[in-house]
């Protein structure tokens, strides 16, 4: 459910504002599951897990609810390599192989000015 | 918008086709600023309130006067916290990470749905939120199913196709309550006493009110007004609550042929500001709560963290 | 865009709601997980087994995965992180459904015309037959949660394991998925075990004071009752201290890898020779059944 409140939304961070500060959480992976045989895996989600296998574990639990029979790939959402979908990419910026996601390459601070 | 530069304008223009085009918008595209902290917030709080939104009903589990219902009780609240997950997840292709996004939640620096600020008092109320609180939840997010932003609109795609169960399974309990003892039938009534205002408000101020609903129509963010979507609820609910023979606490609630809707009394507002702003019967309750979880959590991240690390290096002696 | 092309929209949620509107999705707990086994709770008593004991013996392995389930089930909304929130619960509803068909299984055999409710809600703890380690409670210590659902699945793997050949075929037929669901919790609380073991000093720490916490429920686990001895004899039961040393291997295994010390700690002792079998229980049960009972028992003949 989405709060009603509709609140200005200046107090949201921008990406990228600071660096990345000592971070405590999971590492993001992507999940990729092959429902049937016969199928290609395609991505369907992520979630956070600290390791490989914490990660393969977690995907069956969120995203299959252990179905057997399908295959399951996680990988580290740091070592997808990506291209742009528009040949534009100024924002998310310059390197070609940059991945198209990285929380942990950027930081909220703590105080986040209201730009 | 900062427009400044040819470049700027081009790119500006390109985003504004897309979405006229009812196309998607993708992480790695260009996008406005403002769109992406719209986007951010939006997205964040709606991934808070999934979370939130299991502690009223995991109040029941425990407690469940069945085992079937325990069992669908516990799913219920299960997918809440996937979707949440959904939700964070489509938040981090934005640029921002959950961890930041929880602390901004037990720093009560970012919302979540006021409707969660209120008790659930009996075990009616584990059918009043499903059919209510789940029914405003799949009114106002089926919508989004086509919002403009790829992995929102994909997150709320899986996301509703498990709400239809929520609904269903609140109804079913009430069916079954109804059909029941006296003492059950009056556990109802009273409990759709209590829900039935707070659910309205779930879809935000009258569109009068609403300043920055227009900005997220245009983009493509939010596809209903509130009392559009306000309207379809009433709507909806009505014949629900007649064939459970309840009544909704609404006197000026009735059928306008001119307008082929229902026309409904106004929720108190003050109220609904109230709650808002920290006062309602369980905001501080739940967020005391959600802040304990997350911090009787940390030695556990923590240790997962650190064993990860450990493995990583033995590996890379091994090798 | 016209109401009508929003209707065609592949994407369109309406259309997945009805696709999957069917209150039998697998993946939707409305029943038990156990569908093909409700058809056969009904099945006759096996030839040479005594009623009472069946019965007595389905109460057993019922009550440990309900009790043992609820108190899962207290973590909700409460886990360190939310992809645990979906395993715990995964685990309890699992646990739960085990618990279902066994207490269905037992109101058949028996007789008496109770159902599941009538066994899970208006038995009194005396009458509950599960171990006291089923009802340990964890003050929401990820530490003692993690120890208990260790040596629970652990044991219970090894006994369901042996019980896929039961001659009562809803025992057998429990058996069959529960020895899956097991094995994969049993998985999951391993690998925290190791991760909290050998993750910081701190979790070091708290995931042995978890042992230390459970370790005196253990030698419970591998008593034999009568009913047991009595039922093991004509091919139904198994007897719990045959499973002794595969657990003890299982948990010597993963605390040797999560550098974890065996604890040494005094065994609970009986009372008057009588223990969580035989409905002398912790006093902890009072207070999961109080929490669990009150509101079936507050609304006698109501149905939910
Ligand atoms: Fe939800
Ligand atoms: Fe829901």
């Amino acid at each position: 459910m989405i709060p009603a409140d509709d609140a200005p939304a200046a107090a949201e961070p921008a990406a990228g504002e600071t660096p990345a500060a000592a971070r405590r959480g999971w590492p993001l992976y992507e999940v990729f599951v092959r429902g049937k045989r016969g199928l290609n895996h395609v991505h369907v989600g992520s979630i956070h897990a600290a390791d490989d296998e914490m990660a393969l574990h977690n995907a069956r639990d969120v995203y299959t609810r252990r179905n057997e029979g399908v295959s399951i790939w996680v990988v580290r959402a740091d070592h997808i390599a990506a291209s742009s979908p528009s040949e534009k990419d100024p924002f998310f910026a310059p390197s070609a192989d940059k991945i198209y996601r990285h929380p942990t390459f950027y930081a909220i601070p703590d105080e986040v000015p209201h730009l | 918008m900062d427009t400044s530069t040819p470049e700027d304008a081009e790119l500006q223009a390109q985003f504004d086709a897309t979405v006229a085009a009812d196309q998607r918008i993708e992480p790695r595209d260009w996008m406005p600023e403002g769109y992406r902290r719209t986007l951010i917030r939006q997205i964040a709080q709606h991934a808070h309130s999934e979370i939130m939104g299991m502690q009223p009903e995991g109040n029941w589990i425990l407690r469940a006067p069945s085992l079937r219902r325990k069992a669908i009780l516990l799913a219920k609240v299960q997918d809440e916290a996937g979707h949440g997950l959904y939700l964070y997840a489509a938040a981090e292709t934005l640029g921002v990470d959950r961890d930041d996004l929880t602390q901004r939640l037990v720093d009560s620096r970012q919302k979540y749905s006021s409707i969660f600020n209120y008790p659930a008092l009996s075990y009616a109320d584990i059918g009043v939120i499903g059919w209510f609180v789940d029914g405003a939840a799949i009114c106002n997010q089926v919508p989004l199913c086509r919002c403009s932003y790829g992995p929102y609109a994909r997150a709320m795609i899986r996301i509703c196709k498990e709400e239809s169960f929520h609904q269903r399974q609140g109804y079913e309990l009430l069916l079954a309550m109804v059909n029941g003892t006296d003492a059950q039938r009056e556990m109802v009534q009273e409990s759709v006493n209590r829900w039935w205002w707070p659910s309205l408000m779930m879809f935000g101020p009258p569109d009068g009110d609403s300043p920055n609903s227009q900005q997220s129509m245009a983009w493509g963010i939010k596809r209903h007004t509130n009392d559009e979507l306000r309207q379809r609820f009433v709507d909806m609910t009505v014949p629900q609550a007649e064939v459970l023979g309840v009544t909704l606490p609404d006197p000026q609630l009735r059928w306008n042929p001119d307008r082929g809707a229902h026309d409904y009394g106004e929720p108190d507002w003050a109220e609904f500001k109230a709650v808002l702003a920290g006062s309602g019967p369980a905001n501080a309750q739940r967020l005391a709560h959600r802040r304990r979880a997350h911090e009787n959590g940390a030695w556990v991240r923590e240790a997962a963290r650190v064993h990860a690390e450990k493995q990583a290096a033995r590996k890379e002696v091994a090798a | 865009m016209s109401p009508h092309a929003e209707e065609e929209d592949a994407t369109n949620a309406y259309q997945s709601l009805s696709e999957t509107a069917g209150i039998d999705d697998p993946r939707w707990a409305f029943g038990s997980g156990f569908e093909d086994v409700e058809a056969e709770i009904e099945a006759p008593l096996p030839a040479g087994v005594d009623a009472a004991d069946l019965a007595e013996y389905c109460l057993m392995l019922g009550d440990d995965a309900l009790v043992c389930a609820q108190r899962i089930a207290e973590w909700v909304s409460n886990a360190p992180e939310l992809e645990e929130e979906v395993a715990l619960a995964n685990t309890a509803l699992d646990l739960l459904g085990q618990a279902r068909v066994l207490l269905s299984r037992a109101g058949h055999v028996e007789g008496a015309g109770r159902d599941e409710d009538a066994l899970a809600y208006l038995r009194s703890e005396a009458q509950y037959r599960n171990v006291a380690l089923a009802e340990r409670g964890d003050d929401l210590d990820f530490g003692v949660a993690i120890a208990r659902l260790l040596v629970f699945t652990t044991w219970r793997l090894a006994l369901m394991s042996r019980l896929l050949d039961s001659r009562d075929p809803v025992v057998a037929a429990v058996a069959a998925k529960a020895v899956k669901e097991l094995t994969y919790h049993r998985e999951h609380a391993a690998r925290w075990a190791v991760r909290l073991g050998d993750g910081t000093d701190e979790s070091h720490r708290r995931m042995q004071a978890g042992l230390e916490a459970v370790w005196p429920f253990v030698e419970e686990l591998f008593r034999t009752t009568d009913v047991e001895r009595r039922l093991v004899a004509v091919g139904v039961a198994v007897d719990p201290a045959d499973t002794r040393a595969e657990v003890d291997a299982v948990l010597d295994q993963v605390l040797a890898a999560a550098t974890l010390t065996r604890p040494d700690r005094a065994p609970m002792g009986l009372l008057g020779g009588r223990g969580g079998r035989q409905g002398v229980h912790t006093e902890a049960l009072g207070h999961v059944l109080a929490t669990m009972q009150s509101l079936a028992r507050a609304h006698p003949g109501a149905t939910w």
